[in-house]
């Protein structure tokens, strides 16, 4: 079956927990001991009404003061898909732990509360949607019951959003107008809303087209781990070295000739092995371990990439990065930078701009950038990384930065295309 | 034309495998805590895949309360010894022998809550700087918000308020001297994927699991076994019923449910019709509201 990771997004109050309530509720993948236990809290709470955000707030001090602050996965399926849901917080304090959710996510829901329309955090939350490239976007326009199902506030939501759009890169997104209270275009079409003709949220969930969500262009494989049995009692393995990882783009075929990078050694696969059972192809996003033709000296934090489409390499970059920690990130700073399985020290040579949330222009050169600011910024590395565009490859355009000190996460990184791809002398083997 | 595309199972299969590696080059001494239960079972079974051919790179670490039943004991140990693996074991006896922990009294005594501090101090002994743990995030509320690398102060403790953010598959292991980690590689299963993975990958369990008869009594709307570690009220009594274990902990707070799936196709069919979690078998997350948030902000599994 497949599975669909989203994410939900959207500020405080726009009823995101609800929804997801609502979703589990509806595609009865509630159980009666957490609704029992739900119902028993918002009596005792004096909720009006049962309240589904508890099914996902389940910290203490979000219980108590009625908000999310950290993400919380949930899991549903129906006949058609599995899906895996990232709630995120709304607060602008927590957008952090939005960001953590959405990275992973292949498709993002931002809600808007119809009454409010577009808000700093819708914009915000939009804008970190495409900055973290997640293909598929669905605006749910939430609390239409509250605006009396008025399609010309419907619109005039939509077209808000419309007037920036094209300035972002999202090329899938979807309006639908729903009640997550009452149910209303979440699963089942509502009556409520005859002037739309498009599908319910679960629906479109369930059909969105998810197949070419994974990069199947550009072989790029991460060693993750050296495999030695160092077994001197089977001959089989007494010389066994093989290069376990998980295929972050492409697929990689026995016979294949490959790059080793940054070294440039080039080899050939000889097999692919699996606990299964050897394999004459491997694709994204499988974890395999391969044998290579010749013994090339290869250590986890190397890559080994096909010939076509080959990655950029260096010690110079340009980011885009998210600024996730109190201390404000200043030009000149170091910090260790953890890209695909490998971690290097780097320094923050320059800031160069900031992006402003409302109007999505950038600023240039300020002095620093603040918790939850978006900026650009330049890098040097002590060592060079091997490196796609994030654009490219969400998996090796990506990397964190780490304080030294506190062993913090303090900053996400989106890594502008390289400026030429590697270049390699063939020196070839003779093969 | 070949359909490149990995069904669910896969993909969460390769996720867990990378984590796994990833414990394994990113801390130099690291444990894989085996209770015996399935969700460990099907831990070690992606430690042997993540690894292969080379043997799991770390040892198995289990938290024996002294009461437990019998048969996971068994499956324990003919378990290891299939995958060559090393076992070390903690006794919460020990730790309440050396005055750690006060034994709970009364009919509603478990050792539980005592594990915490056998497990904290098995960690302090063998200086453990991760241990992997089978938890899930569709188990339990507070485990819904569990990272995949999930840090612990030198206390052993967990603050959930202020974790680390942890982005695309980029996990962060970094850590002081006394601190650790708990990594959890099934984060994404769901109670439903373990059981379809089991029938998958032919993975052999504990009797347990599977429907027999035996000696209950009813607690609180779940079915205790008789045992010689539980005192029964006056008013509790015993029946021979038809049963099988959902999740596997301790003999005090593992609940039964009735039933007469005998083979693991016949579990699928139960827990795709099931109505309660399986947890609401577990009487430690009774307790309280947050039962599973304090105990494992105190450095519980």
């Amino acid at each position: 079956m497949d599975l669909l990771r989203f994410a939900t997004a959207g500020s405080v109050d726009d009823g995101k927990s609800t929804l997801i309530g609502r979703l589990l509720y509806d595609s009865k993948s509630i159980f009666e001991d957490q609704l029992s236990a739900v119902e028993e809290s918002s009596r005792r709470r004096g909720d009006a009404v049962v309240n589904l955000a508890l099914l996902t707030d389940g910290l203490r001090a979000e219980r108590e003061q009625g908000i999310t602050i950290d993400v919380a996965y949930r899991y549903f399926a129906t006949p058609r898909r599995k899906f895996i849901v990232a709630d995120t917080p709304g607060h602008v304090q927590y957008t952090r732990n939005m960001v953590t959710g959405a990275s992973t996510a292949n498709l993002s829901v931002v809600l808007v509360d119809a009454r409010q329309g577009v808000i700093e955090q819708s914009r915000r939350h939009t804008y970190i949607a495409s900055l973290l490239r997640i293909p598929h976007l669905v605006i749910a326009i939430n609390k239409m019951d509250l605006v009396d199902w008025s399609e010309a506030r419907f619109l005039e939501i939509r077209s808000a959003f419309e007037s920036f759009l094209p300035r972002l890169d999202i090329r899938d997104v979807k309006f639908i107008p729903l009640s997550a209270l009452n149910g209303d275009n979440v699963v089942d079409a509502s009556a409520q809303t005859p002037w739309y003709v498009g599908p319910s949220l679960l629906g479109h969930l369930e059909t969105v087209h998810i197949a070419s969500d994974w990069n199947l262009h550009g072989f790029r494989f991460p060693v993750q781990w050296v495999n030695r049995p160092n077994n001197p009692r089977d001959p089989k393995l007494h010389d066994f070295r093989g290069l376990s990882g998980q295929i972050a783009g492409g697929i990689v075929r026995v016979g294949q000739q490959v790059l080793i990078l940054p070294s440039g050694q080039r080899s050939r696969v000889k097999e692919i092995w699996t606990y299964d059972g050897p394999l004459q192809e491997a694709f994204c996003p499988q974890s395999v371990t391969l044998v290579l033709e010749h013994d090339v000296d290869v250590s986890r934090g190397d890559m080994v990439v096909g010939l076509d489409a080959l990655p950029g390499a260096g010690t110079e970059l340009q980011a885009r990065v998210c600024w996730m920690h109190p201390k404000a990130l200043q030009a000149g700073r170091k910090y260790f930078l953890k890209h695909t399985t490998q971690m290097v020290q780097a320094v923050v040579s320059s800031i160069d701009s900031r992006i402003n949330i409302h109007t999505f222009e950038s600023e240039p050169e300020p002095t620093e950038l603040a918790m939850n600011d978006i900026g650009r910024i330049r890098l040097r590395t002590a060592k060079p990384l091997v490196f796609d565009g994030y654009s490219t490859n969400r998996l090796t355009g990506a990397c964190i930065l780490i304080e030294p000190g506190t062993n913090a996460t303090v900053g996400a990184c989106m890594l502008e295309a390289p400026q030429e791809p590697v270049r390699v002398e063939y020196t070839d083997f003779a093969i | 034309m070949p359909h490149y595309q990995l069904d669910h199972l896969d993909q969460i299969e390769a996720e867990a495998i990378f984590v796994l590696r990833e414990t394994a080059a990113q801390f130099q001494n690291a444990a894989l805590l085996f209770s015996g239960g399935k969700d460990s079972i099907v831990m070690a079974h992606l430690a042997a895949k993540a690894f292969w051919p080379a043997k799991i790179p770390f040892p198995l670490l289990h938290v024996d309360t002294g009461h437990n039943f019998e048969e996971t004991i068994a499956y324990r140990d003919s378990f290891t010894e299939k995958l060559g693996a090393r076992l070390v074991v903690g006794h919460v006896q020990d730790s309440i022998d050396k005055g750690r922990v006060k034994e709970e009294k009364g009919p509603y005594a478990s050792r539980n809550a005592l594990q915490s501090v056998t497990l904290l101090d098995t960690i302090e002994e063998h200086k453990f700087t991760a241990c992997l743990g089978g938890g899930r995030r569709d188990e339990e509320k507070a485990r819904a918000k569990e990272r995949f690398f999930s840090h612990r102060d030198d206390f052993g403790q967990w603050d959930p308020k202020n974790q680390r953010p942890e982005l695309w598959n980029l996990f962060n292991g970094r850590h002081h001297p006394g601190e650790h980690f708990r990594v959890f590689p099934l984060s994404n299963f769901t109670e439903m994927d373990i059981w379809m993975y089991l029938q998958r990958e032919e993975i052999e369990l504990p009797s347990l699991y599977f429907s027999h008869e035996r000696d209950v009594f009813e607690r609180n709307g779940a079915l205790l076994a008789v045992s010689e570690h539980i005192t029964m009220l006056d008013t509790e009594k015993p029946e021979r019923k038809v049963v099988r274990f959902r999740t596997i902990g301790d003999v005090t707070c593992t609940g039964a449910v009735e039933s007469k799936a005998a083979t693991l196709d016949e579990v699928i069919a139960e827990v795709a019709a099931a109505r309660q979690t399986e947890r609401g078998t577990r009487a430690d997350d009774k307790r309280s509201e947050t039962a599973m948030e304090d105990r494992k902000k105190e450095g519980y599994f």
